[in-house]
Parts: C-alpha cells; structure tokens; sequence
C-alpha cells in the first residue's frame, strides 16, 4: 500500500504545486461561463421551472469535474512520457492496480477540487437548492473517477501532445458541451434529443443536477447505473491495458 | 550460490531489427560486471529487458532467481536502475525526489539513508533544490541516487558518468565500489573502457544483439598481450 499511497500523493503535490493553473484557472472559466450565460439568459429561459443561472451552476460544476479530472491523468501520463520519466514508475515493484488506483485518486481529487471550487464562487449569484446531496456526490464521484481513467487511457495511449489535444478537442469537450450542461435535451429537436440518449455525459450531469433540484430529465437512478456501467467498463480496459503494459513496456 | 543476474537465450525484435539474437549469460552475486559495445549493440536493449521495460520474445531474464516477468514485483524489489537517458520529474526537489522514489519501493522514512547518498554523491548542498535548477552531472548523481534508495542487491548502471566531471565520476567510483565491497553485485556499461578495466572483474563484449566475449577482465586483457581495454574492444569488433 505504501507504493500506492506515495504515488498518489505525488500526482497530488504535482497538481497542487501548479494549483494557480489546475484548480483556480477553471474555477475563472467557469465563473465567465456563469456571468456570461446567466446575464444574457436569465430573463428568458427557465428550464424545469429552475431559473437560468441556477439551472446552469450544477452543469458548470460537473462539465469542471470531468475535464479537469480527465486533464489530471492524461496530461500527467503524456509528460512523463514524453520527458521519460515514467521510468521511475515503471522499474519499481508497483502493482499495476495500484499504478490504475493512484492515477485516478488523485485525478479525480483534483476534478472535485475544482468542482467545489467553481460551486463556492457561483453560489453567491443565486440562491441554489440542494435537494439530494447523496445523488450529488454520488455522480460526482463516479463521473469524475470515470474522466480520470478515460485519462489514463489516453495519457498510455497518445504520443505526442497534439494527439492528447486532439482526442481534448473532438472527443471530451464535444462530449461534455453537448451534453446538457446549457440546455435541457428536451429543448432540442427529436433526433438530436434521442442521440443525446447515448452520451453518458449527458447522464452525469442529468444525475447531478437532479441533486439540486429533484428534478432531472430521465430518472436519476438510471443516470446513476449508466455512470456506474461505464466506470466499470473504462476501469475493466485500463486495468487490461496496464497489465499487458500497453504502450508503456515495450 | 543462485546467480545475481540470469540470462538465457533472450531475443528481442524491433520490427525488422533484431536487438537481441539469444543473449546467454550469468552474472554471479557480488560480481562487478562490464556490458560493453559499440551503440547499437543492444546494451540498453538487454537492461530494459532486465528491468522489465522491455519483454523478450523469446528466453528468460532472473533476478536472484524470480523471474522478471511472472515474479515481477520481487525481481524488481531486488534490482537498481541508472537509467542512459538524463530524466528527471521536474516538479519537485532532489529530497522529495529521493523520498518519492523510496514510497514506490514500499520504503517510508528513509530521510538517514537518503542523506548518506546524498553525502557521498556529493548532492547534500542540493537537497533541496529543484531537479530543474541543477547541472546535467548533478542530475545524473540525483539518477544514481534514485536506484539506490531501495539499497538493491542487484545495480545496473547504464552509462553512469556520461557528463559527470573527473573529480565527482572519481567519487561516485568510490560509492559504486564501497558498496560492491558491502556485497551489492554491479553491471556496468559505459563507453569509458579505463573505467570498465579499472573496476569491473569481468565483462562482456556484445555486437550486433549477441555477446562476442565474455571473461574476466584479467583473461581478457592476457589474450593480447600489452593490449589496453580498447585495443582488445576494438580488435573484437573488427572481427
């Protein structure tokens, strides 16, 4: 446990000693999202008979979770990589469970991190109603450890960092935009709504948005078995990859 | 007595390159051990398979008899690494470093040990500097330091003194032999033969994936006569 816990606590003094760029910088984005979005649309939409800002504070929170969380161990991985420093992972005795376990941890620490973060500095904006924080947390954590290990995959997975950027760029942030976090799926056109149906984000951040305000667009506990399902996936394929030492040992 | 290291007709293929082409070959405990060739010769190859870095294709790498693959985790418990290449994670200090490396190998509180490597490479007044602030030697010494953390039975150097100045490669030698004299078995490769003739007992000369000699170096040098280290190198692979 000893090799666990000290990688872990090294991809968390990592993160931590650059906290500016992975935890204050997105919780800065995310507050332009709110101001922008809120201010413009405050007025006019009204989603579940939830007010535009509060509607949108829960989707920025967990659009925060995922991509920091993924950013986390991907960006992570890459690095050491490319400078060849994953040696120093690599020669020691550690299980590659442990390897999977320590990566997503820590990734999915710096995910709720932000999460947090972005929530105590929007919060102030309007009067947000917590109506389940069991489900809250719940997707929170099964979401954000479901980013830190697609991370995993694509930190052993991408070479270079342009390749990392573009599986950011045309499959996660796609992912995460189109999922609901500025809209309610019900206000899209059929076709687009029935394939929303097959984005997990939009599971996640319905799920985690029914914790506020017990209202979501298909019933919690299925958001919740979807989330659940896909870790499980995700983590049965990364946990496959480290042991075959996919990419990492030749 | 168990061989430190055991090497048996190891192959390794890079596509169309064949790295390894059946490497055989023991290194007994407490042996202070050369790998030497010319680049390309498939030194490093054969360390990464050590290591666990690289799988074979065919053969079979032990360390103190636990097989590096199915018996990983005790095989490299039992091993250090100097790895060629100059890495460094530059996030942190040569302490932090040193006691990160320490955590992997399941070691906490190791701070006595790590200041007494620290001491001897020469690194003491940079403990708590940034691995981006230091010179290349001191990043080498900082790498030496890291495959010693665990105090390995077992340590493998891959050219450990590229860049090193004379006065602190002088001091590391003293290290390096201090602790074979204490029992830890050595593997060496290095592209400074006097270095290589100077402390190993015996070496291996490899070319082209396979060993092309291997005795003590004393057999060695007595087979050319008046010859130095390089002489015979480089008689050897002209063959």
């Amino acid at each position: 446990m000893i090799g666990f816990w000290t990688l872990f606590y090294k991809e968390v003094l990592r993160f931590w000693k650059v906290a500016f760029q992975t935890v204050a910088a997105p919780v800065l984005t995310a507050m332009l999202y709110l101001l922008i979005f809120g201010h413009v649309l405050e007025d006019h939409v009204q989603v579940h008979g939830v007010g535009y800002t509060s509607f949108l504070i829960p989707g920025l929170v967990m659009m925060q979770v995922l991509q920091n969380a993924f950013a986390n161990s991907s960006s992570s991985l890459i690095q050491a990589k490319i400078t060849g420093s994953i040696v120093f992972v690599l020669l020691p005795p550690l299980p590659y469970s442990a390897f999977f376990a320590a990566y997503v941890l820590a990734a999915l620490l710096r995910g709720l991190m932000v999460g947090v973060g972005v929530l105590l500095v929007t919060v102030w904006f309007v009067d947000l109603q917590v109506v389940a924080p069991g489900w809250i947390l719940a997707f929170a954590v099964l979401s954000g450890a479901l980013f830190g290990a697609l991370g995993v995959v694509a930190g052993i997975w991408v070479e270079k960092f342009d390749q990392l950027a573009a599986f950011q760029n045309f499959l996660i942030m796609p992912l995460t935009m189109l999922s609901g976090v500025f809209y309610s799926i019900y206000t899209l056109p059929a076709f687009w709504q029935r394939l929303s149906h097959y984005n997990p984000v939009f599971y996640m951040i319905d799920g985690f948005r029914y914790g506020f305000f017990g209202v979501s667009d298909v019933a919690p506990a299925l958001s919740l078995a979807v989330v659940a399902a896909s870790l499980a996936a995700v983590s049965v394929l990364t946990l496959l990859l480290l042991k075959r030492g996919w990419k990492l040992r030749n | 007595m168990t061989p430190a290291v055991s090497i048996v007709d190891v192959v390794k293929t890079f596509g169309s390159l064949k790295a390894l082409a059946g490497v055989s070959l023991d290194i007994a405990q407490g042996e202070f051990f050369g790998l030497l060739g010319p680049n390309g010769a498939g030194k490093t190859t054969l360390i990464s398979c050590l290591a666990g870095l690289s799988r074979p294709d065919a053969g079979r790498v032990a360390v103190l008899g636990h097989d590096v693959q199915a018996d990983f985790r005790e095989a490299r418990r039992l091993l250090g690494v100097v790895p060629q290449e100059l890495v460094f994670d530059p996030f942190f200090s040569v302490r932090e470093t040193l006691r990160i490396q320490s955590g992997y190998f399941g070691i906490r509180r190791n701070d006595d040990w790590i200041d007494e490597i620290l001491h001897h490479l020469d690194l003491a007044g940079k403990a708590e500097a940034n691995m981006r602030g230091l010179s290349g030697g001191m990043k080498r010494r900082v790498l030496v330091a890291q495959a010693l953390v665990h105090k390995p039975p077992v340590i493998v150097l891959d050219e450990p003194t590229a860049g090193v100045d004379v006065e602190l490669r002088q001091g590391l030698w003293q290290f390096i032999r201090r602790l074979n004299g204490e029992g830890h078995t050595i593997i060496l490769t290095t592209h400074y033969l006097e270095e290589a003739e100077a402390l190993c007992h015996r070496i291996a000369l490899m070319k082209q994936g396979q060993v092309v000699a291997l005795d003590s170096t004393a057999n060695l040098m007595a087979a050319h006569p008046g010859a130095s280290l390089e002489e015979v190198f480089m008689r050897t692979m002209r063959r």
